[in-house]
Parts: C-alpha cells; sequence; structure tokens
C-alpha cells in the first residue's frame, strides 16, 4: 500500500469511522472540516511514528505538515528522505 | 429529602385513587424510605415519600393548614423556616408539627402564589388549594430539587423522578430524539422536555398554576444581571468581601440546621475547601467530611483533600474509585440519572453518597454552584480571551494568552498552539452572539451526533440551537459578555447535568441529602451584582471569593490551578476486562435493534478502541454517549415493565438483574 493510501485508510478508519472514500479529499483541512479535534492530532502523531518511523518535534507540529491527506503524505516522504540522505 | 408524586383529574373525567399512587410513590422508595403518606379528595391526590431529618417524629406528609383547605407534599428544605414560623406563629396561625413543610400552608394562606419568594432553600413542592382547586406545583430557584410532570387525558401526573410517572403513563416510554440531538450538543436538554417523549420538567425558578382551565407557567426567578455599568455595585473591594464574607457565612450555617448530624464533601478544590472551613469556625458541630479518589494521579486529588483535612482537623472517609468499579456501576447510575451522559463522572459521585450512606450520614453540604456564580470556569477565560482576540482577529500575541488556560494539556506547549487556536478560534466573527463563550465546546460536543443513525441525524445544529435561543430572556443581549457566559452556564451544563445527573440523583440513589451553600439566592443575587472584573481579574478566576476567604486556606491551595473534576471515561470499560453488557448492548445487533447510531461506525470506534489509538475528548464523550444511550433504552424500554418497583423492598435493578428476568 503507498503512503498516501495508508494514511487514507488511518483517517478513515479512526475519525471518520467510514470505508467510504468519498468522505474524504486528498486536501482537505482535518481542522476546518471538524476531522480531527486539537486532541486528536496527538493520535496523528503516534500513528506516523508506528507505522512510517517519523519522530515529529515539535517545530514540526504545524498545519503545514499534518493538517491534510496531502501535507501528511508530503511530510511523511519529506522526512524519509531525509532519513534515507543522511544513512547513505 | 424525600420523593413526592401525584396526580390532578383537572378535566374532572377519572378521579385519583391511592391505587393510582401507590405504584408512582413506589418508584421513589430510594429518595425516601421512612416512610408513605397519601391525601385523597375529589380530583386531587397527593403522595409523598419520607427521608426524615427535621421534625423526625411528627413531620409526615401531606402537611394541611388550619382548617385542611390547603394541602402540601414537599421535597427539599425550607432553610429560613425558623423565622417564618415565627412571624406566621405571630400572625395567628396554630402549628400541628414543627417541621419545615408547614410553614408552605401557612405562608400562602398569607401571600398567596407570591409565597415563593419568601423562602430560602431548595424544594419541589405540590400545593393543593381546594378552596380554588388549584394545583401549584413549584420548584427552587437555581434547580436544585427535580420535578416533573406528563399531561395525559385530562390529568396532569407529577412526581420528584420521571420513574414515578411511567406507572402513569399507560404506554412504554419512548426515547425523544429532538432532545436527544440537544443532549449530544449542549450535555442537557433545552426548556421543559426531557429525553422521554411527553415528559416535561417544571424548569428552575417556575411554578405550574393548574387549573380546571388548564397550565399555566408562570416564571417567579431568574438569573439577572445588569444591563448597564451603573447597575454593578459601586463599593469599595474590602466593603464587598467583607459582605460576601457574612451572607456566605450566613448561607452556610442555616444550612447546618437539621435533626441529624451533617457531612461535607470536600474534592480538594478551593469552593469545598472554604466551605469546609466555614462550617469548621462558624459551626459548632463536628465534622465529617467525604472525598473521591482515583487510581490514575492525573485525576487524583488526594493529597491536598489530605492537607485540608489535616488543618481542620476533620474525620474523614475516601472513596477510591477504580476503573472496574466505574464499568460495573453504569448501569445503576443510568437507572438513577434517567439519562443519556457525556461522561461517567456521575458514577464516582454515586459512590461517594454511598460512602456518606453508609457512615451513617443523611445530609452532605457540597461546594457546587461556585463556578457558576463567581466566576470559575476556564470556559469564563476561554471566553474572555477570544473575546480580546476577536477585536483583532489576525492578532498572534492574543491567542497565545490560551496557553495559559491548559497547563494540564500536553498539547499546550509549543506548536501545538496552533491547533488551540483553530479550535478555539470559532465564532470569532461574532463576538456579540449570545452563546459565543460556549462555540468551542458545543461544537466539540455536537460531532458525537455523527454516529447517529441517519434517521436520528435529522434534527439538526441548527434546530437545536434555535430552540436555545428561544429560551434566553429578552435582556441578555445587553448584558457584559462574561455574565452572559455565566447565565448559559447556569442554565445549561449546571440545572440540566451537574445539578441532576452528577447532582440530585446520584445524591438520593442513596438517600443522602445534599445541600448548596454557593446556591443560596442571596449569593446569587449578590454576586450578580459585582462586576466581572470582581470575578476574574485579569485571568485569576474567583477573585472575591478568594479575597473574603483566602485568609483560611493553605497557600497550596490557594495557588493551585484549577483542575476539572473528571473520571475515566473509555480507560474505566477497556481495563483488564470488559464487562459483558458492553459487549452486548454495542454489539451490532443491539444497535440496530435499538436504532439510535450507525452500527458500522460504532464497529470502529470500537476497533480503534480496542487497538489503544483513543486519546482525544471527542471520542471519550462519543463512547459514553453511545454506551449511556443503549444502557438508558434498555433500562427504560426493553425492560420497563421488570425494573418499575412493585414491591417496596426490592433493590435498584442493575443491569444483571434486568437482563435475566
Amino acid at each position: 500500500m503507498s503512503i498516501e493510501a495508508k494514511i487514507r485508510q488511518f483517517i478513515l478508519d479512526n475519525y471518520l469511522f467510514s470505508s467510504d472514500q468519498s468522505l474524504l479529499a486528498n486536501n482537505d483541512s482535518f481542522l476546518q472540516k471538524g476531522i480531527i479535534d486539537s486532541t486528536g492530532i496527538l493520535e496523528v502523531i503516534q500513528f506516523l511514528t508506528d507505522e512510517f518511523g517519523v519522530e515529529v518535534q515539535d517545530s514540526e507540529m504545524v498545519p503545514e505538515n499534518l493538517d491534510s491527506v496531502s501535507n501528511l503524505v508530503a511530510f511523511v516522504a519529506r522526512k524519509s528522505g531525509v532519513r534515507e540522505a543522511s544513512n547513505a | 429529602m424525600c420523593g413526592l408524586a401525584g396526580i390532578f383529574d383537572f378535566a374532572g373525567r377519572a378521579r385519583p385513587s391511592e391505587h393510582d399512587l401507590r405504584p408512582m410513590i413506589a418508584q421513589l422508595r430510594h429518595r425516601g424510605p421512612d416512610g408513605d403518606g397519601f391525601y385523597v379528595q375529589d380530583r386531587i391526590g397527593l403522595a409523598h415519600a419520607r427521608l426524615s431529618i427535621i421534625d423526625l417524629a411528627g413531620g409526615a406528609q401531606p402537611i394541611r393548614n388550619e382548617t385542611g383547605s390547603v394541602w402540601v407534599v414537599f421535597n427539599g428544605e425550607i432553610f429560613n423556616y425558623i423565622e417564618l414560623r415565627e412571624a406566621l406563629q405571630a400572625k395567628g396561625h396554630r402549628f400541628y408539627t414543627s417541621s419545615d413543610t408547614e410553614v408552605l400552608v401557612h405562608l400562602y394562606e398569607e401571600e398567596g402564589e407570591a409565597f415563593v419568594h419568601r423562602l430560602n432553600g431548595q424544594f419541589a413542592i405540590a400545593l393543593w388549594d381546594a378552596e380554588t382547586r388549584k394545583l401549584l406545583l413549584i420548584r427552587d430557584r437555581p434547580g436544585i430539587l427535580p420535578l416533573y410532570y406528563t399531561e395525559r387525558d385530562g390529568r396532569i401526573c407529577f412526581g420528584s423522578e420521571v420513574k414515578s410517572l411511567l406507572p402513569a403513563l399507560g404506554r412504554a416510554p419512548e426515547l425523544d430524539p429532538v432532545s436527544l440531538d440537544q443532549l449530544m450538543t449542549f450535555w442537557s436538554t433545552v426548556g421543559e422536555q426531557t429525553v422521554f417523549k411527553g415528559i416535561k420538567q417544571v424548569l428552575p425558578g417556575q411554578m405550574l398554576v393548574v387549573t380546571e382551565g388548564g397550565v399555566q407557567r408562570k416564571t417567579y426567578w431568574d438569573w439577572s444581571f445588569p444591563e448597564t455599568e451603573d447597575g454593578y455595585r459601586d463599593a469599595p473591594v474590602e466593603q464587598l468581601a467583607d459582605e460576601l464574607h457574612e451572607l456566605l457565612v450566613d448561607a452556610t450555617k442555616i444550612r447546618l440546621r437539621s435533626d441529624v448530624p451533617v457531612g461535607a464533601y470536600l474534592s480538594g478544590g478551593l469552593d469545598s475547601s472554604i466551605l469546609v472551613s466555614i462550617i469548621r469556625r462558624f459551626g459548632d458541630a463536628k465534622l465529617h467530611t467525604f472525598s473521591i479518589g482515583f487510581a490514575d494521579t492525573d485525576l487524583d486529588e488526594s493529597s491536598f483533600q489530605r492537607e485540608m483535612v489535616a488543618q481542620l482537623g476533620t474525620e474523614h472517609s475516601e472513596v477510591r474509585c477504580t476503573n472496574e468499579e466505574i464499568a460495573e456501576q453504569f448501569p445503576q447510575t443510568i437507572w438513577a440519572s434517567e439519562s443519556p451522559m457525556l461522561r461517567t463522572a456521575p458514577v464516582p459521585m454515586k459512590l461517594l453518597s454511598g460512602l456518606a450512606h453508609r457512615s451513617n450520614y443523611r445530609v452532605v453540604l457540597t461546594g457546587e454552584g461556585a463556578d457558576e456564580v463567581f466566576g470559575g470556569y476556564d470556559l469564563f477565560k476561554e471566553a474572555k480571551i477570544r473575546q480580546f482576540w476577536s477585536r483583532n482577529p489576525q492578532s498572534r500575541m492574543r491567542p497565545a494568552l490560551l496557553k495559559r488556560l491548559y497547563p494540564y494539556l500536553d498539547l499546550s506547549k509549543a506548536q501545538g498552539l496552533v491547533y488551540l487556536q483553530n479550535f478555539f478560534g470559532i465564532g470569532l466573527d461574532q463576538p456579540d452572539a449570545p452563546h459565543f463563550s460556549h462555540m468551542p465546546r458545543w461544537d466539540t460536543t455536537a460531532r458525537t451526533k455523527d454516529f447517529l443513525a441517519a434517521e436520528y441525524r435529522e434534527a439538526s445544529d441548527e434546530r437545536a440551537l434555535a430552540a436555545l435561543m428561544e429560551s434566553l430572556p429578552q435582556s441578555l443581549p445587553r448584558w457584559h459578555a462574561f455574565n452572559r457566559a455565566q447565565y448559559m452556564e447556569a442554565k445549561s451544563l449546571m440545572a440540566g447535568y451537574l445539578l441532576s445527573s452528577q447532582g440530585d440523583r446520584m445524591l438520593m440513589a442513596n438517600s443522602v441529602e445534599g445541600r448548596f451553600p454557593y446556591l443560596d439566592h442571596r449569593v446569587i443575587e449578590f454576586a450578580n451584582r459585582l462586576h466581572p472584573k470582581l470575578k476574574m481579574k485579569a485571568l485569576t478566576e474567583k477573585y472575591l471569593l478568594k479575597r473574603a476567604f483566602g485568609r483560611y486556606l493553605p497557600s497550596r491551595i490557594l495557588a493551585r490551578p484549577k483542575q476539572p473534576y473528571r473520571a475515566p471515561d473509555i480507560a474505566a470499560f477497556f481495563g483488564s476486562r470488559t464487562p459483558e453488557y458492553v459487549q452486548e448492548l454495542l454489539s451490532p445487533t443491539t444497535l440496530r435493534r435499538y436504532g439510535y447510531f450507525d452500527a458500522e461506525k460504532v464497529r470502529r470506534l470500537l476497533e480503534k478502541i480496542r487497538a489503544g489509538r483513543t486519546i482525544g475528548f471527542k471520542d471519550n464523550m462519543t463512547f459514553v454517549a453511545i454506551l449511556s444511550t443503549q444502557v438508558w433504552h434498555h433500562l427504560f424500554v426493553e425492560k420497563i415493565k421488570e425494573n418499575l418497583n412493585t414491591d417496596a423492598s426490592r433493590p435498584t435493578p442493575t443491569y444483571r438483574t434486568a437482563l435475566r428476568s
């Protein structure tokens, strides 16, 4: 499964409690659409760590990284890329 | 405290009999275990279940006046009955008991319906005037004591709890979808309607006047605030603090009047600590205090409780609440509260009254109400900051104040702020809306409704809000924003949840009477004339209260940040084991049979819970709302025949006994 598919499934399962893909567009803002509340974001961070091994710094807890499927996909790709680069 | 019930056949079709009244009053045995009394005459029937607190020997109800033209059944306490009695005797009234109840009939003779203004107390009253064939149903000002009624076939049936009306309903109870929608938005239903279709409540501060012509509603008291700046008290702060001191001490002292020993709840917070200090300094009896403790250190306040106990030298008992107990007691809690709920927090309150009962206490004083009266809740701070922010919505500095509010949330640190901002930023474009203060809370709560089945989701948020707006006083838009927030809180969360589901019902489930000095109407009226800056000075809450009583408290208790009272929610049900009833009531089959919730969504929520991925408020609230509604349906609809009490000696139904029968 692609990163995007995994993230979509996580959001659908855990916040929309549905498998209906049409409920979630990749650019929907979680906050503005009321999909994730202020404490719920901690669950997302836990998921990023468990699923992708991504550690989220305090300074990275901003909507630009976390507030939509697209932003999450880009953030995970960037963080993984950084790690791979540094491992090389 | 007691329970009351009755029937008025105002259309003259079917006269009530003791046979009609017995099954009604039998449902209220927990409120009044010390004996029943009946009065049936012509078109009226009154019944009373007694818990003896004042005039143990002679206070049996119903009580009448000298000629038998006025009869009353009464649940509660009239704290100024000694003064009222003396004045009435001076006017020539003859008393045949020494109870507080008897002042009601004589005072009514003197003053008619206006007699209610003279009462200082907490009460639900049913008063029958045989001469004018008029029934008055009256509830106390803030809503401490409950009173429900239903109209059917030219009869009005009334009682202290909904369950006393169910034998008279003539059909199986049904859940009212509009009320469920309101409860899952505001934490309480709006207006007179309850979650039971067709069953209403007399609202706090109101009286129903029932005659053969029908039912008339009158508001005799409401929370009211100045409409202009010069409506506030203009006196030096020291003088106001002295006045408050005198008033609250008196409000406490008259609540120590009783023919049985009086105890006190001690949470370890500011309000109950002040209250217990007052009792120790100004009361003359020894004092027993009662507290709740939790294994979870985030919720537990024992260290503060012990500090107060050590300072004041009270006799002290504590109930340690475990997750297992909360899960196990939850169905009985719903049976007692008669309502779905969004938190499990009432359960420990029921365990606490059980502890008081086992310690042979029938009366406890509590600090409930201080936060509403003196402006203690974080919600008031939040609203103040949001108001300030709304004047400059682009500001990045102003919302940063929100961080000061939630030190106990991990999220408040660092960049998590942006999420708080987004949450609390709701409604910044309408700072003058009457419910501005409550928008973030209601918006979050309303998301629990995503789990409702399609047909129950039709009742929209707009409709819930419209009903609420209709219930507001006309002068409210002219009040200070802080006062508007206080009003909303007092009428929705406090009257509709804290004093009922978490208050009276949890106390009375174990035959314990609560008394609330902060809700003495003189205290409320005094506080309502204080400028908001004396309640919330900058971001210091309950400023004047601290100023008046701070000297009695250890500095650690005076300085501690306010900790909201909470109990474990989801965690209570998914620890070492999940009770059978939870699995059965949340199974897809049962969910579909009851029909309230989307079974597939609930299945996914349970999956998330079992995987240990639930942290958020929303999931916790949603889970408790769903489970409590399912338990409610099971106890009050599916098994109601088995659960209604036909035998006075029968214990309260539990889920297990109900399930088997």
